[in-house]
């Protein structure tokens, strides 16, 4: 056979050059755990949601949602959404209005009716579950979809706990709550109100498990000295009437003084201003910005008119005068003292907002368990008591003391719980690296600053209307960087040099490592941060 | 997700490049470098073509980088009619290539000529010039990594100021390449007045794909120029090529406009202008310009460049005006 000079070799596609062996490092594909997700109290997969969302698919949205949260209208409104503090988009134009679409999908799923799947499995293990708070709630739900018998006892006349009794319902409407504790319920839930449970140990015998979330909800003692005929009541007591026995709400008066500087204080004040008090100031021990309220609380108050007295504890009280404390505060040692001056004010009423405690009585005479110097019950990593069996979870263990960290509790008690009617033990999965702002490209997501929605309506018990419509609520979730997960955006495929990346017709990716020389465009030039860049010891 | 992605998932605004049958008409196994920015150029900008004309195009290519990593003896990686002659006749080659087309009354079949710039501002700049005065029926692509690469680095005509060279290499008083020396291709092309010429850069594929779809289609004489950061040459880390692209266009340096007819059309504006020294300290070939030894001058001499380029091209969108 001859061949013309320089023509000995077949000519051939460079397919058979497997560029691949030039690598030392090497791109994956790989899931980073988005920075809402971590700081979530009650382990949501809001990246999830929010991807449902942005198409559209609002009751898959909403059914992602309550995998880790029965209360997605209720925490629409009532979390304080640390998620969007750590949201890497507040880094570039603002975060996404992630509890505000919380709660327009949740309030979607009560005006249409969603329902949870009701519970096929069925176990035969009893739990009694008390306190219908929202930790209750939350570990009744879990425990339920789980199989198990539940039944929850509840001292007070409604359901619902902090929820109902600690929050006024200008934030969180009635009817949203009792639609949500309804859902719940309506997997078949034993509820038995205006139980109140004197000694735990008759009832043990008759369950398998018991978890207590019977909450905080003892107002914490004073030494302030209070003459006969003063005016003065707790906050939370007073929320408690105005739940039970509406048509005798305390007289409060036009002047009021509301003590504390936390939550329930903000709470309390704007409750004395919507029953009609005409001058409500807030006192409070240390300086302002120590106040423990949150921030934004903390400016629709002071927006509604209501002063905050910083620096100042109350001594004594007789009749309408207030004799208050001025206080000095040292920040660096963190140190409280009193000046010795002391100021007079004029209120009609003083409202106590300064704490609450844990009321342990139920739990006295069983061994094993144990109250802690700081008043709450210890538990273990699996969250159960001393006494096994006895788990306890929400505001009356060491924690902080939020309805989102009380539906958390709940969920971790009920995996626990779980297992521990299997003889296991639960462990959590490991989790992904997280997605920092460090690890995006931002170059690709178009500017669209967040646009603020005052939650502030008029000085009424109606809540202000500020749910988005279906369009509105496609456009914020699109705001969503996708943190740390591939949201098939193609730069990756589009940009290799080598043809690398493989797309497939149902838009996967996929890395062909026979020519990938391994340059690292496609990571550096992922938007959210799902390649990484690993060493290649082949 | 709204975003200035490649591709996305609810196919608002997709490049050819994102999408799954893009023609490829570049292959795997071509010995480029880790992070070659030509290697993408090339196939972004040959796809762009074999979409816009249904496959029905032909390719010449001049020596260089392109053509050394793209052929080799006995492998190619072209998918598509394509051949090579010389250094510095592509031009003159795809014109023969036009004309024979024509003759056969296939004039459907679209030539493209592409070359480096070296092949093309020093090499093969007669034959351009023949080509675009005779306005033969070719779309002329330069990939423009601004030096000789794959002989090692040396200066060419499209090398930009006070950049260093295995030829420009700055010592003493001598700052790297002559400021004010070299040629300005594309205003050379729209000296001729031939159809279309235009600017572009794997910066922004969305543009390049847009260009080339609208010239490939044009009869006459097109040139596009488009800029090709080099990792090896230009000293940065190979996973920064597009990165360093985005920052060329973004500074100034590097303006993305079209003109028809000797006539500057429409430019690209720079949405978030930066200094050029954001562009310049990540290049060791600029690296000599930082530091304590270094002419402060010399920033200031690139940032005029830049800011005549802005003012001429009108890259500030209406504020400039």
């Amino acid at each position: 056979m001859s061949k013309p000079f320089a023509t000995v070799l077949e000519s051939g596609t460079s397919l058979t050059n497997k560029t691949g062996s030039w690598r030392t490092m090497r791109p994956e594909y790989t899931r980073r755990l988005p920075p809402c997700n971590v700081t979530c109290p009650a382990g949501e997969n809001i990246q999830q949601w929010l991807t449902l969302a942005q198409e559209g698919r609002f009751y898959e949205a909403w059914q992602e949602m309550v995998k880790n949260n029965p209360f997605p209208a209720t925490m629409g409104r009532v979390c304080y959404h640390t998620c969007e503090k750590t949201c890497n988009r507040g880094q570039l134009d603002g975060s996404v209005n992630i509890n505000l679409i919380e709660r327009s999908i949740g309030d979607m799923a009560i005006a249409k009716g969603w329902s949870f799947v009701p519970v096929q499995k069925h176990t035969g293990k009893k739990v009694l579950i008390i306190g219908a708070g929202p930790s209750g709630l939350s570990a009744a739900y879990f425990l339920r979809q789980m199989g198990h018998d539940i039944t929850i006892y509840e001292d007070h006349k409604l359901l619902g706990g902090m929820a109902r009794y600690g929050v006024p319902k200008y934030r969180l409407p009635r009817n949203i709550l009792d639609a949500e504790i309804k859902r719940i319920l309506d997997l078949g839930i034993t509820v038995e109100t205006n139980k109140k449970v004197e000694v735990l140990q008759n009832e043990l015998g008759k369950f398998d498990a018991v978890y207590l979330a019977t909450g905080a909800c003892l107002a914490s003692k004073t030494d302030v000295e209070i003459s006969a005929g003063s005016n003065t009541m707790d906050a939370i007591d007073m929320f408690r009437k105005m739940e039970d026995i509406p048509d005798d709400c305390p007289e409060l008066g036009e002047k009021v003084l509301v003590y504390g500087g936390g939550n329930t204080a903000i709470d309390a004040a704007r409750t004395a201003l919507r029953m009609g008090a005409k001058n409500v100031k807030i006192v409070y021990r240390r300086t302002f910005n120590k106040m423990p309220a949150h921030e934004t609380e903390i400016q629709d108050a002071l927006a509604e008119g209501i002063e905050v007295l910083c620096l100042r504890t109350i001594a004594s009280i007789d009749g309408n005068k207030v004799i208050v404390s001025k206080m000095e505060f040292d920040e660096e040692s963190n140190t409280l003292s009193k000046t010795g001056d002391t100021e007079m004010l004029i209120a009609d009423s003083v409202i106590f907002a300064i704490g609450q405690s844990v009321e342990d009585t139920v739990v006295q005479g069983i061994s094993g368990i144990v109250v802690s110097d700081k008043g709450v019950i210890d538990v273990d990593s699996q969250m159960m008591t001393g006494a096994k069996g006895v788990f306890a979870g929400g505001d009356v263990i060491n924690g902080k003391r939020t309805v989102t960290h009380a539906i958390g509790y709940g969920k971790k008690a009920a995996k626990c719980i779980n297992a521990f009617l299997f003889r296991q033990t639960y462990n959590c999965e490991p989790k992904h690296e997280v997605a920092t702002f460090k690890k995006l490209n931002t170059e690709y997501y178009k500017n669209e600053v967040r646009e603020e929605v005052s939650r502030l309506g008029d000085l009424s018990f109606e809540e202000k209307d500020v749910s988005y419509g279906s369009d509105k609520v496609i456009f914020e979730a699109s705001r969503c960087f996708s943190c740390g997960n591939c949201f098939h955006c193609d730069n990756c495929y589009s940009y290799c040099p080598d043809n690398a990346i493989i797309k497939h017709e149902d838009g996967s990716l996929e890395i062909n490592y026979d020519y990938c020389k391994g340059c690292g465009i496609c990571a550096t030039e992922c938007p959210c941060g799902a390649i990484k860049m690993v060493a290649d010891d082949k | 997700m709204s975003s200035l992605t490649m591709g996305g998932r609810f196919g608002k605004n997709t490049t050819v490049q994102s999408a799954y049958d893009r023609p490829n008409t570049l292959t795997s196994g071509h010995r480029a470098c880790q992070g070659c920015g030509e290697a993408l150029a090339a196939r972004s900008a040959v796809d762009a073509a074999y979409r816009a004309t249904h496959g029905n195009v032909a390719v010449v290519n001049a020596t260089g980088c392109l053509e050394v990593f793209s052929c080799v003896f006995p492998e190619n990686s072209w998918n598509i009619p394509w051949m090579h002659s010389l250094f510095g006749n592509a031009a003159a080659v795809a014109s023969g290539v036009a004309a024979a087309y024509k003759v056969q009354r296939r004039e459907n079949i679209r030539v493209i000529a592409q070359g480096g710039d070296g092949g093309t501002t020093d090499i093969g700049m007669g034959c351009l010039s023949g080509m675009f005065d005779r306005n033969d029926d070719v779309l002329y692509i330069c990939y423009d990594n601004q030096a000789y690469m794959n002989t090692g680095v040396q200066r060419s005509s499209a090398t930009p100021s006070l950049a260093r060279t295995a030829t420009t290499l700055p010592d003493g008083e001598y700052r790297g390449n002559e400021v004010h020396t070299g040629k300005n291709v594309p205003e050379i092309a729209m000296a001729h007045g031939i159809p279309y010429v235009a600017t572009a850069s794997i910066g922004d594929l969305h543009d390049l794909e847009t260009k080339v779809a609208k010239a490939i289609n044009i009869r006459g004489a097109k040139y596009i120029q488009i800029h090709c950061p080099c990792p090896l040459g230009w000293g940065f880390p190979t996973g920064e090529t597009i990165r360093l692209a985005k920052l060329a266009i973004k500074s100034g340096l590097y303006p993305l406009f079209e003109a028809e007819h000797g006539e500057l059309v429409g430019s690209t504006p720079i949405e978030e202008k930066i200094p050029v020294e954001d562009y310049l300290r990540v290049q060791k070939r600029f690296a000599h310009l930082f530091g304590k030894k270094a002419n402060p001058d010399a920033i200031g001499v690139l940032q005029n460049l830049a800011n005549k380029n802005i003012k001429k091209y009108r890259l500030g969108g209406m504020s400039d005006e």
